[in-house]
């Protein structure tokens, strides 16, 4: 059974078609890219999933439970927490991260859904309050060594605003993997990268699925990763799926060569 | 062309165009304060003897800033030469002041000549009085001129000094003008710690200020102690941070006690009416320290926090009150403090509720409305059966502790700065908390913090709630210490006070707002000739806050992590990774290529 399936998922701005019957389905475990030109509605489709725009129509259901309990629900409708609580995490195109607060903080955030106490337990310090806040910590200082030593050491006490674009990227997918994800969809991880980066990140990501098990939907424009890493490739334009298999079947189809290219000009 | 291509090539000292235009935006500045008739009502305190009334003193210091400000020097350019500053300064500044001076004489001319007092009643003979020194308008001006002009050159004149010596001469010009200022502060201090003769040395033969002996040796005195003790404080401040994990947990505390201990004993020392003006500053920290969460923490714009004052301090009046106007069960402080609260958690969700899908501007002007209903609730006819009306609520009893009943403004002090404590408390527990941060990713990004896992819903109402009921303490400490509530304690006038004090004092910080509402509600208290121009002085500080300082007087933690620490930290990281790469590099060259 996929981990995440996207059912007859539509979409309109206005008189624009952002997404249009677009079925999807993703395993679990499997490292996904979705590519398109500009405006062929990627982003939509994540906005979509993680329930900060609503659907006009269609399904997204997630693989919920262990063993018995196993079963799908659709969480269109639901509010971005609570699909975060369900375990699907974001980036973002244009990093958006919490830039007046420190590196730590801006993970600590993430652990929000994970954890319980209130504000009662904060004033009195209660015994469960220091100990979640300490799990907490750690957690997140976990999530930020995943990406070596830029993020961690003196770092941990800097504000986000403080740190280069690319460390930007960096803070912010290690602030999605704090909040113990199921599905993490990425959108453009390696922008602003420069070669040598993206090569790291390329096989962070492949990490991601090794060593914490995750699923990993990425938007992507840098062929090179794409290739890398994914297990399948996804093709869409006009908001539509126009092409979808290995790098080397999408790379080839005549389909996916017209919407990047546009058509033989015939006589 | 070729004087022209010199002179850019030299860096300049002083961008000459500024000494006209600085000084026709004193001139004109001086011009309005004369026409509010801050100069006629500030001409009858005398600040050193009786000569220099405030009025003349605060004029002097404007024409001194414009010859300050005038030759202010201009930025400077990468690859310029950094200019030394010439005595071409001293000339700069004082054709700003004179300029100043000289729009100050016409203005006087001016008021003399025409009579429009119909429409600016502050343009009264004594006016120009005042301002030409009782020597005709003729004269008057001539002097203007050249006092203006002389005050100017000395405002230039500072910028040749070394910087040192600058900022000594500063200190001691403002702790002398302190000083002679809040006399009544000062000599009420020294007399109660027993240093009566300081007070016969400073204030004697003068009413309400130095005397003409004394202000100048104060002056040098402070000039002498400044230049000397200079650097201490802030070598004081970087040893502290320098201190390590025990030793600065137990300076710390050993700050904490001296702190309490001078705080402590604060009411015996400020005496009755000082006391009650910290009360006064004290009902709005404890208002301010609700907002600073609300504002400072959440990032919600709130202009209609004197709703939840107005809550507290009439549900407290309703339920102690001994002629309550329907039921008065006459509980007492303590007893009454529960459901005040309640009142005001409900109130919270109340306002907050309708307001959950609104962010900046909306906002304000949503809870803005809410501050103006709840006013005229109070005032209605509807709920005047139980709220009294316009007559509002009398006798509330004085709030007891034991067996003693807080009567006196001294007594009262402590329960306030019991709750202060308290709420400072909270505040700094909520900052490191799962809530604190919530509001604060809520107040970065609000769809990225919901995106990450944070209730909007929870966190918005929480931090209502949590702000009601602080405001609701503020306002049942303001109905038990006055004893009687009426409408018109509740305007808009104390929403915007409050959110003045959480702006200029820094947001998110609690020694910002301490310090903010001790300047702007604490002050004016003191100075009972400000009290007409108390929201001038408001606006002023706010615009000037907003241009040089906008993180506000004490910035919290994070808004004011020094950059300089940043960059030293960064270099020793770079160091050692381009060591890293260096090693990866020649490891890499002899191993198989990665991808």
């Amino acid at each position: 059974m996929a981990i995440l399936e996207i059912k007859g998922l539509r979409k309109n701005f206005g008189g624009v078609r952002a997404i249009d019957d677009l079925d999807i389905a993703v395993k679990e475990g499997e490292i996904v890219s979705v590519i398109g030109p500009n405006g062929a509605g990627k982003t939509s489709f994540f906005n979509m999933i993680t329930g900060m725009i609503r659907p006009d129509e269609g399904q997204v259901l997630l693989e919920v439970g262990d063993g018995a309990d196993r079963g799908q629900i659709d969480i269109v409708g639901l509010t971005p927490s609570d699909v975060l609580r369900y375990g699907i995490a974001r980036t973002f195109q244009n990093v958006r991260l919490f830039q007046q607060m420190t590196i730590r903080e801006n993970v600590m955030v993430a652990r929000h859904a994970r954890t319980s106490s209130g504000i009662l337990s904060a004033i009195l310090r209660t015994r469960m309050f220091r100990r979640e806040e300490e799990e907490t910590r750690t957690r997140a200082e976990e999530a930020l060594a995943f990406f070596g030593s830029r993020l961690i050491g003196y770092r941990l006490d800097q504000l986000a605003i403080s740190l280069s674009y690319a460390n930007r990227r960096r803070l912010e997918m290690a602030r999605a993997m704090a909040s113990d994800p199921k599905v993490l969809l990425l959108d453009e991880p390696t922008a602003g990268m420069n070669p040598r980066e993206t090569a790291e990140l390329t096989e962070l990501i492949g990490k991601m699925r090794s060593e914490r098990g995750l699923t990993v939907v990425l938007i992507e424009h840098d062929m090179k990763v794409v290739k890398g890493v994914s297990d399948r490739v996804i093709v869409l334009d006009y908001g539509r799926k126009i092409a979808e298999g290995s790098y080397e079947d999408v790379a080839t189809n005549p389909h996916v060569i017209e919407a990047y290219l546009g058509t033989k000009a015939t006589a | 062309m070729a004087l022209a291509e010199t002179s850019v090539q030299r860096a300049r000292d002083v961008d000459l165009s500024r000494a006209p235009r600085i000084g026709a935006v004193f001139g004109i500045a001086v011009i309005f304060i004369s026409a509010i008739g801050m100069v006629g009502t500030f001409a009858t305190r005398s600040m050193i003897g009786s000569a220099f009334s405030l009025s003349r003193v605060l004029l002097a210091l404007l024409a001194f800033t414009a010859g300050y400000v005038a030759t202010q020097p201009p930025p400077q350019l990468e690859g310029y030469r950094v200019a030394e500053p010439s005595p071409r300064l001293v000339g700069v500044g004082s054709i700003a002041g004179a300029i100043a001076g000289a729009m100050l004489g016409l203005f006087a001319i001016l008021v003399d000549s025409i009579s429009i007092r119909d429409i600016f009643v502050e343009f009264t003979p004594e006016l120009v009085g005042i301002l030409t020194f009782e020597q005709g308008t003729g004269l008057g001006f001539l002097l203007l001129l050249l006092l203006g002009s002389a005050l100017g050159a000395a405002g230039g004149a500072v910028r040749l000094m070394s910087a040192r010596i600058r900022r000594a001469l500063f200190a001691a010009i403002g702790w002398t003008l302190g000083l002679a200022l809040l006399q009544i502060l000062f000599t009420q201090i020294f007399n109660s710690l027993q240093l009566d003769f300081l007070t016969r040395l400073l204030y004697r033969g003068a009413s309400g200020g130095l005397s003409v002996t004394s202000a100048p040796a104060v002056a040098v005195a402070l000039f002498l102690i400044a230049y000397a003790g200079q650097g201490r404080v802030k070598k004081a401040v970087t040893g502290f941070r320098g201190l390590q994990g025990e030793a600065q947990r137990k300076a710390t505390v050993a700050g904490m006690a001296v702190l309490l201990i001078i705080l402590g004993a604060l009411p015996h020392v400020l005496g009755n009416f000082l006391s009650s003006a910290m009360d006064i500053a004290g009902t709005f920290l404890l208002m301010a320290l609700g907002l600073n969460i609300v504002i400072g923490f959440a990032g919600l714009l709130d202009l209609g926090y004197v709703a939840f004052f107005a809550v507290g301090a009439y549900t407290t009046s309703v339920l102690t009150s001994t002629s309550g106007p329907a039921f008065s069960p006459e509980l007492t402080f303590w007893t009454a403090l529960p459901f005040v609260m309640m009142a005001a958690a409900l109130a919270g969700l109340l306002v907050g509720t309708p307001v959950l899908r609104m962010r900046g501007d909306y906002l304000a002007i949503v809870t803005l409305g809410f501050g103006e209903i709840a006013r005229l609730i109070t005032l209605s006819d509807w709920q005047a059966s139980t709220l009294g009306g316009a007559q509002g609520i009398a006798n509330v009893p004085p709030i007891p502790v034991g067996p003693w009943n807080l009567v006196e403004a001294q007594e009262f002090f402590y329960i306030i700065f019991g709750f202060v404590l308290l709420f400072a408390y909270i505040t700094y527990a909520l900052q490191a908390s799962r809530m604190g941060r919530a509001w604060n990713a809520m107040r970065e990004d609000q769809a990225v913090a919901e995106a990450m896992g944070v209730n909007i819903v929870a966190a918005k109402l929480w931090a209502f709630v949590l702000g009601a009921i602080m405001a609701s303490l503020g306002g049942a400490m303001f109905a038990h210490r006055v004893g009687t509530v009426f409408p018109h304690s509740f305007n808009i006038i104390v929403s915007i006070t409050v959110v003045v004090i959480v702006i200029v004092g820094g947001m998110g910080s609690v020694p910002g707002v301490i310090v903010g509402a001790l300047v702007l509600v604490g002050l004016p208290e003191l100075l009972r000739e400000f009290e007409e121009f108390r929201f001038l002085l408001y606006g002023v500080v706010l615009i000037f806050m907003m241009l040089k300082r906008p993180e506000g007087f004490i910035p919290s933690r994070r808004r004011q992590r020094e950059i300089h620490e940043d960059e030293v930290a960064q270099d020793a990281w770079l160091r050692a990774e381009t060591e890293r790469q260096r090693e990866e590099e020649a490891a890499g060259s002899t191993g198989p290529e990665r991808t």
